[in-house]
């Protein structure tokens, strides 16, 4: 009997990279592209209008780390709903991996590995970007990459769960329009959850993002968070393990015969 | 080439009747320009403050961002149909089976562009009406953003539908995304054009969405000014060339 070279998970997430191999050039200028953009106009243009930002900061120190968060949040999202879609229903590759000793569990944790892979590949040159701007230092940039991917991850299998749920890619827009772009624009990305009216404040705490931002936010610039850190911490770590566990069960019920 | 008005009607009662089981699709795209006023006009517009234009009257920065989030929404619901073409044309083999009829390449292409319009103009109703009800129009003049939403819709519409001819497959959506978001980002949309070094104001003047956000400020804020001739006419020339290719190319592409 011959043992299986690498284990499940590893070859899950070896096919992503296979995939990768010919799309990598795209992705990654756009990934350079995306910050420059970004920061130029929302940081230095919007910017230059706001005489005093948050906290006494300039308005574009102030945006740049919320946003290396919510580059992994769209990043993460992105790679756990169109391309999930993909491998359940259109070239079904999940079906396929199940035909060999890979199980479900591998197939989330290999998942879960890719979106790391991805996450930390385009936080860490939006953490160059920014430091190129003159935001942060560079070794506290480097540093505030760490809860931006958490932040990704926090959303990685939520977002799978919900895209294996689905009965036609109908809902994958929805979930852009009314996940992804309200989740970037009100979780004190762009201004602080503190302007917002009261009742809708505990909403936006409710956002894996803004305790994302928050942390990005103390890592990068040294300046104190609206929770204690751990507190923010803690959130992302659970509201990620509750996603992961969401989407190993909806994927066994989806591809159980 | 000459369209007939039924055969275009006929190709913009196809997508309103395949719409029907997408409704939901096509209404969400009214959220989008809301959101971003109530983030970036509401609650960054605390932080801003007053906007100080050129020879006029400091305005509030919500009222000076919304109509280019108008402008801006017009633009991707025009950009999102007309990209919608791209599976028609190359997957569904839609528009072949529709040569069997009387329907000709023409047809196609103005029956198109024409319901990429109506989509637009359904989320600038909608939108100035959000508008209005937040107190950010001043006057009557505010619903003559309608037609000029239905103009920049056209201008996209139509170069849209061209550029879209030329892609080879579902990646070249990248491509599109790389048009988008800079025109997005950086026709005086967020911040008046005199932020910028001159040099850069002039290249900003390419962007048609530039053209479309200062026609509609200009109506939005009730400031009328001899250059919205100048700016409309710019969008109605992209539109005509636009649909002039989209015509050519689908005439090529179907027949040949």
């Amino acid at each position: 009997m011959t043992r299986p070279v690498m284990n499940g998970a590893a070859a899950v997430v070896e096919a992503s990279f296979t995939r990768y191999r010919r799309t990598w050039r795209a992705s990654v200028f756009s990934s350079f592209l995306n910050p420059i953009l970004l920061l130029l106009a929302m940081g230095m243009g919007l910017g230059s209008l706001i005489e005093l930002g948050p906290g006494g900061l300039p308005y574009l120190t102030w945006l740049a780390p919320g946003l290396l968060a919510g580059i992994a949040m769209q990043t993460a999202v992105g790679e756990s709903s169109y391309p999930i879609m993909s491998a359940l229903r259109w070239t079904k590759t999940f079906e396929a991996a199940l035909a060999t000793p890979i199980g479900i569990p591998d197939l989330v944790e290999g998942h879960l590995l890719w979106v790391l892979f991805r996450t930390t590949q385009v936080t860490a040159v939006f953490a160059i970007v920014m430091t190129g701007f003159g935001v942060g230092r560079p070794v506290a940039n480097a540093g505030a990459v760490v809860p931006a991917v958490a932040t990704g991850l926090a959303f990685a299998g939520a977002v799978t769960a919900y895209t294996a749920n689905l009965r036609s890619e109908n809902g994958l827009p929805a979930l852009f329009r009314f996940g992804v772009v309200p989740l970037l624009l009100f979780s004190g990305t762009y201004f602080p959850v503190a302007d917002l009216p009261a009742g809708l404040r505990p909403i936006a705490y409710l956002s894996p993002l803004f305790h994302g931002a928050e942390l990005a936010r103390t890592v990068s610039l040294g300046i104190a968070s609206t929770f204690p850190p751990a507190v923010h911490a803690t959130v992302l770590l659970g509201v990620g393990a509750l996603g992961v566990w969401a989407a190993g069960r909806v994927l066994s019920r989806r591809l159980a015969r | 080439m000459r369209a007939t008005i039924s055969g275009a009607a006929r190709v913009f009662e196809r997508n309103l009747v395949s719409y029907r089981r997408g409704w939901v699709v096509l209404f969400s795209g009214f959220f989008e320009p809301v959101f971003y006023l109530f983030s970036i006009g509401v609650g960054v517009g605390a932080l801003v403050g007053d906007v100080h234009l050129a020879g006029g009257a400091p305005v509030s920065y919500r009222a000076f961002v919304a109509p280019a989030l108008l402008a801006s929404s017009a633009m991707n619901g025009a950009i999102n149909e007309a990209f919608n073409i791209l599976p028609r044309l190359k997957y569904d083999k839609l528009y072949t089976t529709m040569l069997a009829t009387p329907i000709r390449p023409v047809d196609v292409a103005i029956g198109e562009i024409a319901w990429s319009v109506a989509r637009g103009g359904i989320y600038a109703v909608g939108f100035v009406a959000v508008m209005a009800t937040l107190g950010l129009v001043d006057s009557w003049l505010a619903l003559a953003t309608v037609p000029a939403a239905l103009l920049v819709g056209f201008a996209f519409a139509a170069a849209g539908i061209a550029g879209v001819s030329f892609m080879r497959s579902w990646q070249d959506y990248e491509l599109l995304q790389l048009v988008i978001l800079p025109l997005f980002l950086f026709s005086a949309t967020f911040y008046p054009l005199d932020v910028y070094p001159p040099l850069l104001q002039q290249i900003t003047r390419i962007s048609p969405l530039y053209h479309g956000v200062e026609l509609m400020r200009g109506f939005a804020l009730g400031s009328l000014d001899p250059t919205m001739i100048g700016h409309a006419a710019i969008l109605g020339a992209v539109g005509a060339a636009g649909t002039y290719v989209a015509v050519r190319r689908l005439h090529r592409l179907l027949l040949f």
